[in-house]
């Protein structure tokens, strides 16, 4: 459904993503993972068309995204922190996200209802606190019914109940066959919500297989210790390609 | 031809009667010749014109006679010479409109043209199309009022003046009109002539302009979007008072430019929008007083060589800038004006600012060194610049000061 | 983009700082015309104001406003929208307020106590101030990612284009007295829309003395039809240029 092909971006003189390939299906959750700076930000900022490749091109449902803005129809995007005009209320925001998007008519309304965002729709943004914002960026990520969800860090700074309601509200999602995309520092949450892994490394992929391959290569049993292997490997490949460069 | 009979028996009746003199009146109809009426009248008669339009150029009269115009009938002058020659005493030129005449500056045309005549009266003529409007040459005692000057020039050399008075003395020129000539009013060589209440707008050249004329005065004329204002040189002992200037406005205009004047009084003059208030040069010993000066491009242009003159108690408002020299002017009184542009204070409550104003500012003299720099005026740079002179004076004479200026501006009603 | 615009206006114009700029303005409008005693000292007072304080205020506050909106920006940047009308939909909504903000602030005083024809091309110098100067804020914003250094630059180009750039003509005018440096003249204050805003008010308030000397070739110039179409003109590519500048930046740059 989407598709990276050979995707290079240079930010100064640092190269964040080299040649990058992937691809995501839909009916899949990927989980996207990698140490600080590895470019997965980038990745899906790329994916939005808020940074724009030097090379390379990404297609959405096989058509290249480059100078085109219709494609965002399909996705649901809630970033890391979302700040919002502060003079504007809740319900205004809402109103206003509709209207961007005047062709859809059905919302899904289970987040606003869960997070009883109705009750606070006369609040400004500018008033919330950092957990009410996430939940109005999720409410909003998942309103339009996208076919494709990009969650960046979507359980930070979530009270524990918003957490599990929202994993819920992912899991019915990636159970109606829609392509998820999340990264996330919390490991346990990304097993939980996805089933494929992939892990970038100095702009690169340096694995991408399903849970349970990870499992199997690295042969551990548990999620958290596959990734901490897979992190170690990561460090070895570095301190080799260094050897190799000073032979 | 019955009627007319009747009215001339009655008016002979009535002379008789009142057995003045022995005048008689002639009455003259389009188609007649003036001159052949003029030259069968005696001294002292009366010239009735009836309306209509005498196609007549170059009629000389040398004796005292009246001309009237019955409803205003035309002299046509055809584009030759001039209209009326006049050269006689006591002559009476009323209601007649003069036209077209001819156009050569060899013997300068004009509507009337006077030569050693005395006492003679001009009044509520129309004039229109003349090269010079009323031409008077060594004469004197005339009376020129309520007559009508227009010429449709479009350039200065098409044109004469419009009441032009050489070597004359002891005259009055009263509520005139003259407009689109070279200069409107020209006097040489005149003296003890009065000038009041006339209109003289958009000349070519001067509205007024006279020169080597003593002891005259101007009073409550209007001259108003002249070529370049008002000229007065080479002159002294006269009054020029409660005249308004207005809307002079070009590179080289004025409301009045005094050249070498001396020992004269400029009194409750308005100076309205022109592109220079007064410029003067060579002058000494003029009291200003009591004048208004308002939106002009400078107030007041004192050049080099202009001193023991007074600006006491006048009105400067909204001047772009109120004074400026081309050096160092010494000798000059400024006191107790008002300046809207001052920024002092009066802690003692007498309507005297209690620090001194300095007309002169910093930009004013650089502009009048380099005129390009008016561009930037009112920029903030400039605006800085202005205010660092003002703190710290070093380029604006400093001797041009108000020493009292004054917190509120006089009411001239 | 009107729907951009409604939602950007909507948020800035209930913004404290637009209120307070509006009460900032309409104090000193009264004050002025509480001191002065006719019209065209007003609009001389005020012009002296707004032609140093509008490029000012315009500048900082839209860089500011600018890095503000910024993850509002991005919120829109992966909505549906194009790009450039994300970005215009932000620079129309701060020229709007401050355009706003200076008819109100100014307009009201005048209303009730009248104007002049100065007056009102004072009010049409500070929109079209306001608008160049917000153009360059935003300029400065996007070809920077640091909120300081772009409000640096935009303080650079406000004292710039209202000290710096007339120092240095006067200078040259000054070198070169001798020579005759209207035309000169005029082509460098075409390069300045603070001058150009300027002198359309000296044509108001000091047309006697632009009739004199070189001030009428100055007067004659702006005054005839081809100099009001130069001008003018140039007023409009000033205001269009910095903006779609930074709009063409804007679209390739990465959030």
């Amino acid at each position: 459904m989407i598709s990276v092909n050979a995707i290079s971006k240079k930010f100064g003189k640092q190269e964040v993503l080299k040649e990058f390939k992937l691809s995501f299906e839909k009916g899949n959750s990927y989980a996207i993972m990698g140490p600080n700076g590895s470019g997965k930000t980038t990745l899906i900022k790329s994916i939005l068309g808020m940074v724009l490749p030097d090379k390379g091109e990404i297609l959405v449902n096989g058509q290249s995204i480059k100078g085109r803005n219709d494609y965002r129809q399909l996705i649901g995007y809630m970033p890391q922190i979302g700040r919002y005009p502060q003079n504007m209320k809740i319900g205004q925001l809402f109103s206003m996200m509709k209207d961007m998007r005047p062709e859809i008519k059905q919302y899904d309304l289970d987040l606003v209802e869960e997070f009883e965002l109705d009750k606070i729709k006369d609040k400004s943004m500018g008033t919330l606190s950092g957990g009410t914002r996430q939940k109005v960026s999720a409410a909003l990520a998942f309103l339009f019914n996208p076919e494709i969800l990009i969650l960046d860090e979507p359980t930070a700074g979530l009270d524990p109940i918003a957490v599990e309601i929202l994993k819920s509200k992912i899991k019915r999602e990636r159970e109606s066959g829609k392509l998820i995309l999340i990264t996330s520092h919390i490991l346990s949450d990304l097993e939980e919500l996805t089933n494929q892994a992939i892990y970038i490394f100095e702009g690169e992929v340096f694995f991408n297989d399903s849970i349970e391959s990870l499992k199997e290569i690295t042969s551990e049993e548990k999620f958290s210790p596959a990734i901490a292997k897979l992190m170690q490997w990561t460090l070895k490949k570095k301190s080799t390609t260094k050897v190799l460069t000073y032979a | 031809m019955k009627t007319s009979v009747r009215f001339l028996f009655f008016v002979l009746v009535g002379m008789l009667v009142s057995s003045i003199s022995l005048s008689k009146t002639i009455l003259l109809k389009p188609g007649t010749s003036i001159q052949k009426a003029v030259d069968a009248a005696s001294a002292g008669d009366t010239l009735i014109l009836k309306s209509g339009v005498y196609r007549e150029n170059g009629i000389v009269i040398r004796k005292s006679l009246t001309i009237l115009g019955e409803n205003r009938p035309e002299i046509d002058g055809q584009g030759k010479g001039n209209i009326l020659i006049i050269a006689a005493d006591q002559v009476r030129i009323e209601g007649l409109k003069l036209s077209n005449t001819g156009r050569s500056t060899m013997d300068d045309s004009a509507g009337i043209k006077f030569f050693d005549s005395k006492h003679c009266v001009i009044k509520n003529n129309l004039l229109e199309n003349t090269f010079f409007g009323l031409h008077f040459s060594n004469s004197s005692d005339m009376t020129i009022t309520e007559n009508v000057l227009i010429s449709n020039a479009e350039r200065e050399y098409q044109t004469g003046n419009g009441i032009h008075l050489w070597k004359c003395k002891n005259n009055l020129i009263t509520n005139n009109q003259v407009s689109g000539h070279r200069d409107g009013v020209y006097l040489e060589f005149v003296t003890k002539t009065e000038v009041e209440d006339n209109l003289v707008s958009k000349n070519k050249r001067y509205g007024l302009h006279f020169m080597f004329s003593h002891e005259n005065s101007y009073r409550r004329n209007t001259f108003r979007g002249n070529g370049a204002g008002v000229a007065v040189m080479y002159t002294k002992n006269m009054v020029m008072e409660n005249n308004r200037f207005e809307e002079n406005w070009g590179a080289s205009s004025y409301g009045i430019l005094l050249k070498d004047i001396s020992d004269s009084k400029v009194i409750g003059n308005t100076f309205l929008k022109n592109t220079v208030g007064i410029y003067m040069e060579g002058s000494s010993r003029i009291e200003f007083e009591g004048n208004t000066f308002r939106e002009n491009g400078w107030a007041l242009k004192l050049m080099a060589s202009c001193d023991q003159n007074t600006f006491k108690g006048n009105n400067f408002t909204q001047n772009t800038f109120d004074m400026s020299s081309n050096g160092s002017v010494v000798l000059n009184t400024i006191t107790e004006n008002y300046w809207d542009k001052y920024e002092g204070y009066d802690l003692d409550k007498n309507y005297v600012g209690d620090i001194p104003y300095r007309p002169i500012n910093l930009y004013s003299v650089i502009v009048e060194k380099i005129p390009a720099a008016v561009i930037l005026w009112r920029s903030f740079m400039v605006t800085l610049l202005d205010r660092m002179e003002k703190i710290l004076p070093t380029l604006t004479p400093d001797q041009m000061i108000d020493q009292s200026p004054k917190m509120r501006p006089y009411d001239f009603g | 983009m009107l729907k951009l615009l409604k939602y950007a206006l909507y948020d800035i114009l209930k913004s404290r700082f637009a209120i307070i700029y509006t009460v900032f303005l309409a104090m000193v409008a009264v004050s002025i015309y509480q001191v002065s005693d006719d019209l065209s000292k007003v609009s001389l007072s005020l012009m002296n104001i707004l032609i140093m304080i509008v490029p000012l205020i315009s500048a900082v506050f839209a860089t500011t406003h600018f890095y503000n909106n910024l993850e509002f920006i991005e919120l829109m940047l992966a909505q549906p929208v194009k790009r450039s009308q994300v970005f215009l939909s932000q620079l129309f909504a701060v020229i709007l307020m401050l355009s706003l903000s200076i008819v109100i602030g100014f307009g009201l005083p005048m209303v009730l106590w009248g104007a002049d024809s100065s007056l009102i091309t004072l009010l049409a110098v500070g929109v079209i101030l306001s608008a160049v100067f917000t153009g360059f804020a935003f300029l400065a914003s996007v070809i920077t990612r640091d909120k300081a250094k772009a409000i640096g630059i935009s303080l650079a180009l406000w004292i710039y284009f209202s000290l710096v750039y007339d120092g240095f003509v006067l200078y040259l005018i000054y070198s070169f007295a001798d020579y005759p440096l209207e035309k000169v003249t005029l082509g460098l204050v075409m390069l300045n829309p603070v001058d150009l805003g300027r002198i359309l008010m000296l044509m108001q308030l000091d047309i006697s003395a632009l009739m004199g000397y070189t001030g009428a070739f100055f007067q004659q110039f702006f005054s005839s039809g081809l100099g009001v179409l130069v001008s003018a003109g140039a007023l409009v590519l000033w205001m269009l240029w910095p903006g779609m500048l930074a709009s063409r930046v804007f679209g390739k740059r990465d959030f």
